[in-house]
């Protein structure tokens, strides 16, 4: 029985599966996940840079659009960026659970003796390291093509880490929602952008408020403080997503 | 007591109790609003600064009242249909949301009404009206995810998480929006205190509040009606019932 589960998909890590069949802690299942989801991204790295490089690109066309002078760009770039962050998280969220369910091993991971919302919250992380990591370093380049003032640099980074990390959380239940769903992409972002308004407004007001002297770390406290309260409620609500979008 | 609220539970318990609370919703709503509007725009007085046009506060605030108590009403039912997978609370939540999307809608097209005789333009970036924006946002995301399900079932858990979710970030939405706003704003746009109303202007407006409840009660009743017997339709309790109708 067993040979034939993993007969189904290669990549499924072994560990998984001994973690179901064996009884083994939950420490094991969590990070044969993670593992697993992390060799998965080594495997498609394509899928990881797609989001950076619409974050790139969509940057770009902000000075086509508006005006190369380096003064009023200035006035924008914490907004812009933060926005063109944010889209570009939002971008590689339908891909978050959409391969698992296509190949069933969502239906695995609920079949394990764990419990789903920290496997979950394992699968999330992952999501993070890949994307918002990466965004909150590609910020930086970013911001100083847009002329963004100095000294506001380190802020943009640890406000696009913390900020990309609830929107990790958050969009993971939209995500859940419209896994089964022919189109999701769309819906997807009707449903949680809404969601992020608060992130958006508390990350670019973070780098705002280091521009003008302002407190800054009030911000990035706030953002802290939404990522708690993600951490603590949202994979309750991506796990019960996750069994809806499985019976559908 | 308890018995009352089992009886509720079921789709055809609380399709004869609604049959018997449904008219007086309906007089209700009608005799309030009828005398709130006549009262309201004909007979209050004047406001001293802002004339006329005040008046619009008695479709603006009970419409605003109704948005925002909706949502939580929505939350509330999806809450129950989770816990105790009791099929009318999914009804009355698919029911009431496109009245609380109309009227979320309402209170802001009513307000940029008002706003372009008042503050002089038809749109501010004010933290009412944008949260107010949002909230309307919401409700239209939990509407379409629940017409892209196929199953009813999982239309319904889907829409009740969703729902949940938002009430949860409603409060964070408007602090977050509150704060945002005084950060960018300059103070010169937020709404002047109005000076304590007189009892003349309020009590029409309370009126109308009420009124607007009283509908949203009876229209929420009339829909979940009918949404029973479309979803029961094949039950022999339906059939029956219109058996003996025809």
């Amino acid at each position: 029985m067993r040979q034939e589960v993993r007969s189904l998909d290669p990549l499924d890590s072994p560990g998984l599966l001994r973690a179901r069949s064996s009884g083994a802690g939950l420490g094991t299942a969590l990070s044969a996940t993670l593992k697993r989801d992390l060799l998965m991204v080594t495997r498609r790295p394509g899928d990881a840079l797609t989001p950076l490089m619409f974050f790139a690109m969509v940057i770009t066309l902000f000075p086509l659009g508006i005006s190369p002078d380096a003064d009023q760009l200035a006035l924008i770039a914490p907004g812009i960026l933060w926005v063109a962050a944010l889209l570009a998280a939002l971008l590689s969220l339908d891909g978050l659970f959409r391969t698992d369910h296509d190949d069933g091993t969502l239906e695995q991971l609920m079949l394990t003796p764990h419990p789903l919302p920290l496997l979950v919250i394992a699968k999330v992380a992952v999501h993070w390291l890949v994307t918002g990591v990466p965004l909150a370093l590609l910020a930086p380049l970013l911001g100083l093509m847009l002329s963004l003032p100095e000294g506001s640099y380190l802020v943009l980074s640890a406000s696009v880490a913390l900020g990309s990390a609830c929107i990790s959380l958050i969009g993971a239940i939209g995500a859940a929602l419209t896994v089964g769903l022919a189109r999701g992409g769309m819906l997807l972002a009707l449903i949680v952008l809404p969601l992020f308004m608060p992130v958006l407004i508390f990350g670019s007001g973070a780098i705002v408020a280091v521009i003008e002297g302002g407190a800054w770390l009030a911000h990035l406290a706030i953002l802290g403080a939404f990522l708690c309260v993600a951490l603590m409620l949202a994979p309750w609500a991506i796990a019960a997503s996750l069994r809806v979008s499985l019976h559908d | 007591m308890w018995a009352f609220f089992h009886k509720l539970g079921s789709p055809r318990w609380f399709y004869a109790i609604a049959s018997r609370f449904e008219p007086w919703c309906w007089a209700l709503a009608l005799i309030l609003i009828v005398v709130g509007s006549v009262w309201g725009l004909v007979f209050a007085p004047a406001d001293y600064q802002q004339g006329n046009s005040f008046r619009i506060i008695y479709v603006h605030v009970p419409a605003a009242f109704l948005g925002q108590s909706i949502y939580i009403a929505m939350a509330v039912c999806g809450f129950v249909y989770m816990v105790w997978k009791i099929r009318v609370a999914d009804m009355a939540a698919a029911m009431m949301a496109p009245l609380g999307a109309v009227m979320t809608f309402m209170a802001l097209l009513s307000g940029s009404v008002w706003g372009k005789p008042t503050w002089g333009t038809w749109w501010q970036w004010d933290a009412r009206l944008t949260s107010m924006l949002i909230l309307l946002f919401l409700y239209i995301g939990v509407m379409v995810l629940r017409a892209t399900f196929y199953r009813l079932e999982s239309a319904a858990r889907a829409a009740a998480i969703l729902t949940m979710v938002g009430v949860v970030n409603i409060p964070i939405i408007k602090y977050s929006v509150e704060w945002w706003n005084t950060l960018h704003q300059p103070a010169s746009f937020t709404i002047t205190e109005r000076p304590a109303m007189p009892v003349e202007m309020w009590l029409p407006l309370l009126i109308m509040v009420v009124g607007f409840y009283a509908f949203f009660a009876a229209f929420t009743l009339t829909r979940v009606r009918s949404e029973i017997l479309r979803r029961e339709q094949s039950k022999r309790w339906v059939q029956d019932m219109f058996r003996e109708k025809c």
